[in-house]
């Protein structure tokens, strides 16, 4: 037995990729039909690339003034440039803006600072509490000599970020008890939870934001006026639940009987099995879906702009109705989509990080 | 057998149970005594599995009594929690918690059900661990060791419970043959502890070895039951005598 160990160990594979030539060889060239296809993306990134760079860095105006833009055959940034704090903060009050600026910074060294998993605790729930509330107290003022701000001026990405942060946050433990509501044995929650996916997964986003801003409105006595953005917030959050629910009852289906049974069989009540046993495995196993929904639950915030909230899109397509930047909407669009591609790639990506460190079935 | 005057620790009387209209259980009585080990065979199908997956009310049984260690089972969820506490459990796919580690499973249980401090209930979950000679994986997830030695960390997990009775649902047929061996030497280790055990099983061998009773079970039945030199040597039924010739082969 030895012998034949040793023998094999000493044999090493074939080198038949090795080298840049041979990678290309394997990869690109093999057959004419790739041959083909590899000449034919060559040619076509040759065609799109280097007139892309030349128009958007060579030849591009980065000066925050207008007028200066017509000369240059290039990308005109300068929308941007000249008008990125109405992009960010919208109607926010110019000379305060240095505290939602301040807000997002908390949030984004929040969101690195959880990253960890070491740090989920007890502990980083005060931190998140307290973050959050002076994210609050930064964006509404009033509190610690600070101007009191209303909500109909916030707007741009503190709006996104908040309808979206929260949003997902809150949605996704909804999400959770709504499906546990349709495993459930009791009727009334069963068809309470079924009644509820299916009636919101049955309607556009848009007239659910339209029904809180609208209709719902009329139903609360005279004199009570609950907050729009708040309102919206809601409808993200119902909304959002209702996907989330479908996708983790698809874990908790994922999840071998057998478990179940050895958790009763330990004695854990319901909830200790559910929270122990099932539910740590059942969202594993649905985290890529889970964050698709979470990406478009993001990029679907976009859509408040139907009730009038000024979010990160609506500034950007209010700016670009001013006379003297017309006509430049592709350079302020690709600002903005760089933005939203930032948070949906760091959503993705960390889902896949979460997603390697969680394995721990088949190591 | 010892204990006899002792009151038994599981007694089952005239129990029925049906899967719709299936009647998987049919008028069971069973008397079990503290210490006892009984190893129950039948071909598949039979309700062996079932009978003991009644016994801490994985299965609910329709008719007749099912009393341990004095608490009748019955809808009462403060009962059913109670005999669990007493009763472990073995399954045939181990059913270890892939998410945690082998001394997180090992101590969910007393921590979250038991009340017990972590280090306490670490200490003991080590003692068992030793017990089925594992304890050098402690800290490996269940999906990096074998399938003998999960099954040695599933006794282990339940021993942590401190049971007084363990049942053992076929625990070694999902096993490579040869790690059959390793966990049948943990369960007779444990019957020299004088653990009463209810055994679903077909190692006869294991049997003949440790069981002071062999039941044979055929249509939700139990067709015949006693010592294992007995029940070897001298088996009164027909379908037992077939049983047994074709396992024994």
């Amino acid at each position: 037995m030895s012998k034949i160990e040793t023998a094999s160990a000493t044999i090493k594979p074939p080198k038949t990729n090795i080298g840049i030539v041979g990678w290309s060889r394997a990869h690109l060239f093999n057959g004419w039909i790739n041959s083909a296809l590899t000449l034919f993306v060559l040619y076509g990134l040759y065609k799109v690339v280097p007139p892309f760079i030349n128009w958007a860095f060579l030849h591009a105006n980065w000066a925050p003034v207008s007028g200066t833009c017509s000369e240059s055959s290039g990308a005109c940034w300068s929308v941007v440039t000249a008008n990125i704090r109405f992009i960010l903060f919208g109607f926010y009050p110019h000379n305060l803006q240095w505290r939602p600026l301040l807000a997002i910074v908390i949030l984004v060294l929040l969101l690195f600072f959880s990253q960890n998993r070491k740090r989920w605790n007890m502990k980083l729930l005060y931190i998140w509490t307290a973050g959050l509330f002076i994210m609050g107290v930064l964006l509404k003022g009033g509190l610690f000599g600070l101007e009191s701000v209303e909500t109909d001026n916030w707007g741009g990405l503190p709006l996104t970020l908040l309808l979206s942060v929260f949003g997902l946050a809150a949605a996704y433990p909804v999400g959770i008890l709504l499906a546990l509501g349709r495993q459930c044995r009791m009727p009334v929650i069963r068809s309470f939870c079924v009644v509820y996916i299916e009636l919101i997964r049955g309607v556009p986003l848009i007239s659910l934001l339209f029904m809180s801003s609208v209709v719902f409105p009329l139903f609360l006595p005279e004199g009570v006026v609950i907050n729009k953005i708040l309102r919206a917030q809601i409808a993200i959050i119902l909304f959002t639940a209702a996907y989330i629910a479908e996708v983790v009852r698809g874990g908790l289906q994922g999840i071998n009987k057998g478990h179940y049974e050895a958790a009763e069989s330990l004695g854990l009540n319901y909830f200790q099995t559910m929270r122990l046993v099932i539910l740590p495995q059942a969202l594993k196993i649905v985290i890529p879906p889970s964050v698709s929904i979470l990406i478009s639950a993001f990029k679907d915030t976009s859509l408040v702009v139907i009730i009038a909230l000024y979010d990160l899109l609506k500034t950007t397509q209010s700016t670009l109705t001013d006379p003297k930047w017309m006509g430049y909407s592709s350079e302020a669009y690709i600002f903005v989509a760089c933005i939203y591609f930032v948070c949906c790639f760091a959503m993705s990506n960390y889902s896949r990080k979460l997603e390697k460190e969680l394995d721990t079935d088949r190591r | 057998m010892k204990n006899s005057n002792e009151t038994p620790i599981i007694t089952i009387e005239n129990m029925h149970k049906w899967y719709g209209d299936f009647h998987v259980l049919n008028d069971i009585n069973l008397s079990v005594k503290r210490g006892e080990r009984i190893v129950i065979c039948g071909p598949s199908g039979s309700g062996k599995s079932t009978l003991i997956r009644c016994i801490n009310r994985l299965e609910e049984h329709q008719r007749g009594k099912i009393i341990v260690d004095g608490t009748e089972l019955t809808k009462d969820i403060k009962n059913i929690e109670k005999i669990r506490a007493e009763v472990g459990m073995v399954f045939q796919h181990f059913n270890l918690f892939p998410h945690l580690t082998i001394l997180e499973n090992l101590t969910l249980g007393p921590i979250w059900v038991r009340k017990i401090p972590k280090k306490k209930a670490e200490e003991t979950a080590m003692y068992y661990l030793e017990k089925v000679r594992i304890a050098e994986q402690a800290k490996k997830f269940p999906g990096q060791l074998s399938g003998g030695q999960q099954q040695r960390v599933a006794i282990a997990r339940s021993l942590c419970m401190e049971p007084n009775v363990m049942l053992f649902d076929e625990p070694t047929s999902a096993l490579d043959p040869e790690m059959v061996k390793e966990v049948l030497d943990v369960m007779i280790s444990l019957a020299r502890d004088g653990m009463t055990m209810l055994v679903v099983s077909h190692e006869m061998g294991f049997a003949k070895s440790v069981a002071h009773r062999v039941m044979f079970m055929d249509a939700g039945q139990i067709l015949e039951q006693n010592d294992p030199e007995e029940f070897f040597g001298n088996p009164q039924h027909e379908r037992t005598k077939l049983f047994l010739s074709q396992i024994l082969d």
